[in-house]
């Protein structure tokens, strides 16, 4: 460790030690959180690190209380950070909604454990994904980014700080546990190597026309924060280019949410990431993320080795979903195979993206363990077969 | 038609107009709401205090006096109910020189809020608190909440209340706040001072202001409107310094003990997370 | 004013005299000012504003002392007093 505190090198890591690592890679200097397993580590990590690296950590007295204080830091200037799994992330939902309408960036990581409730704590599940886009009322749009491994949970966790910052939105690490309490290699990158999107910040003096929420053509209002002199108002109710409350104002609604979901669906070229292993001439592509991307990585090797031409479409982003990508290959494949660990989500949307141009094939686990790879590979084999 | 009004001037601005976002007022409030007042005494309050106005800062939760940040000519949030301390926290963690009051209401600190406070209270977070408490829920039409009195009538306790209330000086107390008063809003002196005090003091800091609602508890407690629910403060609150607050109760119709209750030196959260990490 | 003796520094002391300013369409005639005035200044007007509401008017000008409860006391930010200049 230099004497900045921040890491460099290449390390033996588990996945939420990467993820606090890389949060601190990513500017974050504030962490507020309550323990749950198995998210757990990273809140002591960043207990542990950012008084090093000169930041704040705080445990809340819930979740609720965390994700508040996420909030109120960010708007008090720092790039901040919650991890929780989810029982914790359903308590999270109304203020990732005050998040939204506020336009405040921040990143929440769910590191996801079979559900529903309280459920198999110390076990893997991918059963938040659709949470992750409808879990807070009213309607938005979400960027949520899943990896499939400690180094990707690291690069994600940093891509996230920058997307959050980018969109002005608040952005979801979806991984689970899997992921979080695997220990691989983890490859730290000197700091001038990493990609750093600052806030975007008023041009213009105070007094002087700026208004907190009008937005750059890009869709993003620049943001200034409180202390920063430009005296805003910043509400949870649907408000106008001043912040200032219009809740009987369909057209300010209109205005409003019309620009918070165009922010990110005219911009999901920039924010969806995917990577395609042999899709070219696929004709079955098997849509996978998180840990599932990972397992079904043998099951498609095994199918090419019996002559099956597939290929593994891993979603990288998860939300905003990549229909576009979907659509254009259902027209070129037989199938899509969807293997998650709930009992069909994501491949819910691979269907509806598919518009019956091919057949979805969900494979899914009630959670608590991995897919067996021949379970996969059946349903692989199924599909080539109608 | 001004001219038919007998030896006053018209005015386009007040004095306090440019703490105030003028283009919000008449604030939504009702006629005779102790808010404005509440308000009018802490706007008063800080320019008095000549403090870097950029760096105060005002968390509101939700309900009538969740309102209070929009009408403030300051970098103001109106966050969700309840979560106006937990919010409160994060910006001063973030930003130590910010000044960061906390106005809200009984209902929203209390209820809904009451975890955050308790523990905002134990951390001695350095953050000031504004309860105005009207004894029920207004902004919803006069519910029932957790300072309401016992026997009191509300829109869901129409026989009459059957829960003990909070009282709020004492958990600020016990739950470690390291400034308690209580005023009602026809002491405009004595709380413009005691918020003056609360912005000085390093830490929790607590002020419970009993303020008038006419539209729904007055009126249905028999209490009259704001005239007599002020004469009512007037008659039967008696300021009491020092007071233990376990002793300051307030009864349907009864006496209020008003006053500065506690007022101690402690660490506050970050001097300790400081002292921790040397 | 009626003193029941003399002040021994009665020809130094000012008594400040006030003008009171109402910005108009805020006033919700809640009658705080009138009621609490302790010289008893105020009153309710029949005027209404754009509002519909009856704002206060000076009954007793002259003895108004720029005490400023009204302006104090007033939630609606519709009134204050400004000492008045002598010449």
């Amino acid at each position: 460790m230099s004497n900045d505190g921040i890491l460099r090198g290449s390390f033996f890591m588990d996945g939420d030690t990467a993820c606090a690592e890389g949060a601190i890679c990513a500017g974050c200097r504030f962490f507020g959180g309550y323990p749950i397993t198995p998210a757990t580590e990273i809140a002591e990590r960043m207990a542990r690190r950012l008084p090093q690296v000169g930041g704040t950590y705080i445990q809340m007295e819930d979740e609720i209380a965390s994700i508040a204080a996420v909030l109120g830091a960010s708007w008090g200037g720092a790039r901040s950070m919650t991890a929780t799994s989810g029982p914790g992330f359903s308590l999270m939902m109304e203020n990732l909604g005050l998040g939204i309408i506020t336009e405040t960036p921040c990143v929440l990581v769910n590191v996801q454990r079979a559900g529903p409730s309280t459920g198999m704590p110390t076990l893997v599940g991918q059963g938040d994904m659709m949470q992750a886009r409808w879990g807070s009322h009213g309607p938005y749009e979400i960027i949520a980014i899943a990896p499939s491994s400690p180094q990707e949970l690291f690069d994600l966790t940093i891509r996230a700080f920058n997307l959050a910052e980018k969109y002005r939105t608040p952005v979801l690490v979806m991984t689970d546990e899997a992921v979080g309490h695997m220990t691989e290699r983890v490859v730290i990158p000197p700091l001038d190597e990493i990609e750093h999107y600052p806030r975007r910040k008023p041009q213009a003096p105070p007094n002087d026309g700026y208004l907190p929420y009008q937005p750059d053509p890009d869709g993003v209002p620049p943001m200034a924060c409180a202390g920063d002199g430009y005296r805003i108002h910043v509400t949870g109710l649907t408000h106008n280019e001043k912040g200032y409350p219009a809740t009987v104002s369909v057209e300010a609604q209109h205005k409003l949410v019309e620009r918070l979901i165009r922010k990110i669906r005219d911009n999901r070229d920039d924010i969806i990431e995917l990577h395609e292993d042999q899709v070219e001439d696929a004709e079955i592509v098997v849509v996978a993320y998180g840990i599932s991307a990972r397992t079904a990585a043998r099951p498609v090797r095994l199918a090419r080795e019996m002559g099956l031409k597939v290929g593994l479409l891993k979603l990288v982003t998860v939300w905003p979903f990549a229909e576009d990508r979907i659509r254009d290959l259902a027209t070129k494949v037989r199938a899509f195979v969807v293997p998650e660990i709930n009992m069909g989500q994501m491949a819910l949307e691979v269907e509806r993206s598919a518009e019956g141009q091919a057949q979805t094939i969900p494979v899914p686990h009630a959670g608590g363990g991995l897919h067996d790879p021949g379970e996969v590979l059946e349903a692989i084999k199924r599909a080539m077969g109608s | 038609m001004a001219e038919e009004l007998t030896n006053v001037l018209i005015s386009e601005h007040h004095p306090m107009d440019s703490l105030l976002r003028q283009d919000r007022l008449p604030h939504i409030w009702c006629s005779g709401c102790g808010l404005g007042t509440v308000l009018t005494c802490f706007v008063s309050a800080l320019q008095k205090l000549e403090l870097d106005l950029d760096k105060v800062v005002v968390v509101s939760g939700i309900g009538c006096t969740g309102r209070a940040a929009g009408y403030l000519n300051l970098d103001g949030f109106h966050t969700t109910h309840g979560r106006a301390i937990p919010f409160a926290t994060g910006l001063k963690l973030a930003n130590p020189e910010l000044k960061v009051v906390v106005i809200s209401g009984d209902g929203d600190l209390m209820a809904i809020g009451g975890n955050h406070f308790i523990h905002a209270a134990r951390r001695n977070m350095d953050l000031t608190v504004l309860c105005v408490n009207n004894f029920n829920y207004g902004m919803t039409s006069g519910q029932v909440g957790p300072t309401t009195p016992t026997n009191a009538r509300t829109s869901t306790s129409p026989y009459g209340n059957t829960e003990h209330p909070f009282n709020v000086p004492y958990l600020a107390a016990a739950t470690g706040a390291a400034y308690v008063a209580r005023w009602t809003a026809l002491h405009v002196r004595r709380l413009e001072r005691s918020i003056m005090e609360a912005m000085q003091k390093r830490g929790f800091s607590v002020i419970e202001v009993i303020s008038p609602c006419p539209t729904y508890y007055g009126r249905w407690n028999k209490m009259g409107d704001t005239l007599e629910q002020m004469r009512y403060y007037h008659e039967q609150s008696v300021i009491r310094h020092w007071t233990d607050p376990a002793q300051a109760d307030i009864d349907l119709g009864g006496e209020i003990i008003v006053g500065r209750f506690v007022d101690i030196d402690k660490p506050t959260f970050s001097d300790l997370q400081r002292e921790a990490d040397q | 004013m009626k003193l029941w003796r003399k002040p021994l520094d009665l020809d130094r002391v000012v008594v400040p005299q006030g003008e009171i300013h109402l910005v108009l369409d805020r006033c919700k005639g809640c009658q705080l000012c009138v009621t609490y005035c302790p010289r008893d200044v105020l009153e309710m007007s029949n005027l209404f504003n754009a509002k519909g509401y009856h704002p206060p008017q000076v009954r007793y000008a002259g003895r108004c002392v720029a005490c400023g409860l009204c302006s104090m006391l007033c939630p609606e930010f519709a009134i204050y007093v400004l000492e008045a200049s002598r010449e």
